[in-house]
């Protein structure tokens, strides 16, 4: 019977032609559209967690109070024997202590006076040591504009559009202008080793990467660090998990009568996150939910169409003696067969261009120029196991639905009537 | 007979003067008198000064030594002392610029814009407030808000209100010992009337027939440490201070 179908499909392209294409075309934009949303939100998610947030974060109790303006007087001291605990109690993530500060980067003349200064975000990381994850989590090889990484002490990368800005040259020596944990102005001088482009255009305004011991020493923060991020295996979020663990670290080390003692906060916890990944939730759910209707009223419409076309036909079949249910299954039939192979097409083509913009994707960064969040500028779509089957919601339930309700007409036909139908 | 003409001036005057003094009068003295008082015993000429500062933080205390040339009001000079990791830090204020040398990387950085609100060494002073011209009649204009006492000493209460806008504080409240001129106490408010800073004498010493506020408590309001104490070890009035002191090739030696 299927067959059948097919074949009066495959022959009469007025009956197949129409409401195939608009089922993969509704299809394949139903698809694309829900990996390139899915590609923001984890890109935005990716890189919070790569440069910011991590998967898991420990910080002192106190910190985390005020994260938002990193106080690193409340840094966490001894944090060499936690991030040795936790790389014992849970080999499985990937764990690296952070300083982040702020300051001014002053570049002398040749008689040591201030020759150019502008603002510097700082992030301090293990550069140096060879075991270190840094390097890759940052990217750093990648983004690499000009010179080469750090190899040794008192080395650091800067954004590049900072470089250019200052005129700073590679192997010339710039001197940080910052506050130490106990709050004193310090000064500390650094040598450029390169300069990096992060693909974040709020990281590459102004940002230095300096070795995590080198600032230490300067701001005067023997064995503290301001967070110690945690990277579950995959490299992908899981909520649950990090929840559990975070869970069973505050447990037993988390003391509420001190506000120095560590505490662990997942992504989702950390401040503001969680209502912006449900409000981002939301807007996406809610974008491919009318998304996906609209879909479903057009394909519902060709459906309706189709039937409405095929008038005369469904005519001469019922005045031939067809049974009305009879009719009304094979219109039914034959609309999943349309659907079906429309959502395959659509699906495959959809794919295949979502898997394109997973991997090249489409640099954005003059529309983010002054943005604050951390995004990156090249916008890519993510396949995800989701995006297998999204596009068979419209394509299958749309055709379904328009040859259901256009079918009912065939009920409401009169034998005694059809054939001055007909002759009309 | 020209002597005794001139020592009856001389007495007239000074009677004239003494009669005219706020103090021997019934009357209570002018806001602006006793302010200009205060700015007298403020600011007066050379001095070379050994002070302590312990800055009482969010996780303990530490304590910095400094050592201070300081002439008039436009012109100091101090070298930190102590702790290790501090020493040989230097600062220069000439009239309104200030520069800091740091001898680890021997570089001297001019402190201005926003780095004039970092604080001095961790504690609740900022760099703004030491640049600021301690002749305050300069800047405010005062009124006499009432009196109290402040460490048993009974004082007179002055409100000051800038007379220009680029002071760091348009607002603040003096509580000046009526003996001594000495301020036992200050708040200084911003322009909404938040308190921002305040500042309170433990105790005051005579040192070489001055009476000197010689440990005081600075409070940033906004810090939640509790306050940094200042105090002053020793002090010596008229010192001689060579002009190369006042330099910035000072600060790399």
């Amino acid at each position: 019977m299927i067959k059948f179908f097919i074949k009066g499909l495959l022959r009469d392209r007025s009956r197949s032609l129409f409401p195939l294409l608009t089922v993969v075309i509704g299809v394949f934009l139903t698809v694309v559209f829900y990996c390139w949303v899915q590609g923001l939100v984890g890109d935005m998610l990716q890189t919070t967690a790569r440069f910011d947030a991590g998967h898991v974060k420990v910080m002192s109790r106190a910190y985390a109070r005020e994260a938002d303006q990193i106080p690193n007087d409340l840094a966490l001291l001894g944090a060499g024997g936690v991030l040795g605990q936790l790389r014992r109690d849970h080999p499985a993530l990937t764990w690296t202590s952070r300083i982040r500060f702020g300051g001014l980067l002053d570049v002398p003349d040749e008689k040591g006076e201030t020759k150019a200064q502008a603002p510097v975000a700082g992030l301090a990381v293990d550069l140096l040591s060879p075991s270190s994850p840094e390097p890759g989590i940052f990217n750093l090889a990648g983004g690499l504009v000009r010179g080469r990484l750090p190899q040794h002490p008192g080395e650091i990368l800067v954004s590049d559009d900072l470089a250019g800005r200052l005129g700073l040259e590679l192997g010339g020596t710039v001197t940080l202008i910052g506050s130490s944990m106990y709050g004193s102005l310090v000064t500390a001088n650094f040598t450029l080793a390169g300069t990096i482009r992060f693909g974040v255009a709020a990281m590459d305004r102004g940002m230095m990467v300096a070795d995590l011991e080198d600032v230490r020493l300067a701001l005067d923060m023997q064995d503290a660090a301001g967070e110690i991020l945690g990277f579950l295996p995959g490299g992908f979020y899981d909520d649950v998990r990090a929840a559990k663990l975070a869970e069973s670290f505050n447990a037993a080390l988390e003391k509420e009568d001190d506000p120095f003692s560590p505490t662990m906060k997942t992504l989702r916890g950390q401040s503001g996150l969680a209502d912006m990944l449900d409000m981002m939730n939301a807007v996406v759910g809610a974008l491919v939910a009318i998304f996906v209707l609209a879909m479903c009223v057009v394909l519902w419409n060709a459906g309706l169409m189709g039937n409405i076309r095929r008038y005369g036909e469904i005519g001469v079949r019922l005045a031939m003696g067809e049974a009305k249910g009879r009719v009304y299954r094979s219109m039914i039939a034959e609309s999943l067969v349309l659907g079906f192979i429309g959502s395959l097409i659509g699906t495959a083509l959809g794919l295949v261009l979502a898997f394109v913009l997973q991997a090249k994707g489409i640099n954005l960064g003059s529309l983010f120029e002054n943005a604050t969040l951390l995004m990156s500028t090249r916008m890519r779509a993510r396949v995800t196991p989701v995006s297998f089957f999204i596009g068979f919601v419209p394509g299958l339930l749309a055709t379904l639905a328009g040859a259901s309700i256009a079918g009912l007409g065939i009920f409401k036909r009169q034998t005694s009537r059809l054939l001055k139908e007909l002759e009309a | 007979m020209r002597n005794t003409s001139i020592r009856a001036w001389l007495a007239a005057t000074a009677t004239i003067m003494m009669l005219g003094h706020p103090l021997l009068t019934a009357q209570a003295p002018s806001a602006d008198w006793i302010l200009g008082r205060v700015d007298d015993t403020r600011t007066s000429g050379n001095k070379i000064i050994l002070s302590e500062m312990i800055i009482h933080g969010r996780r303990g205390s530490r304590s910095v030594r400094t050592k201070s040339w300081i002439q008039g009001v436009e012109r100091s000079f101090s070298e930190y002392l102590d702790p290790p990791r501090e020493k040989g830090t230097k600062m220069l204020k000439l009239s309104d610029q200030l520069w800091i040398y740091s001898p680890a990387t021997d570089r001297t950085i001019l402190i201005s814009g926003h780095l004039l609100r970092q604080s001095v060494m961790g504690s609740d002073l900022s760099y703004e407030d030491m640049m600021e011209d301690p002749v305050l009649a300069k800047s405010y204009q005062t009124g006499l808000a009432g009196e109290e006492a402040v460490l048993e000493r009974a004082c007179w209460k002055l409100e000051l209100t800038a007379r220009k806008t680029e002071v760091p504080y348009p607002r603040r409240m003096l509580w000046v010992d009526k003996e001594r001129f000495v301020v036992l106490k200050e708040e200084r408010f911003a322009k909404s009337g938040k308190l921002l800073k305040t500042t309170e004498v433990k105790s005051v010493r005579r040192m070489q027939g001055r009476w000197i506020p010689d440990r005081v408590v600075f409070k940033d309001v906004l810090l939640s440490g509790q306050g940094t104490e200042f105090i002053i070890e020793s002090i010596e009035f008229d010192a001689i201070i060579p002009a190369f002191v006042f330099s910035k090739a000072a600060l790399r030696k």
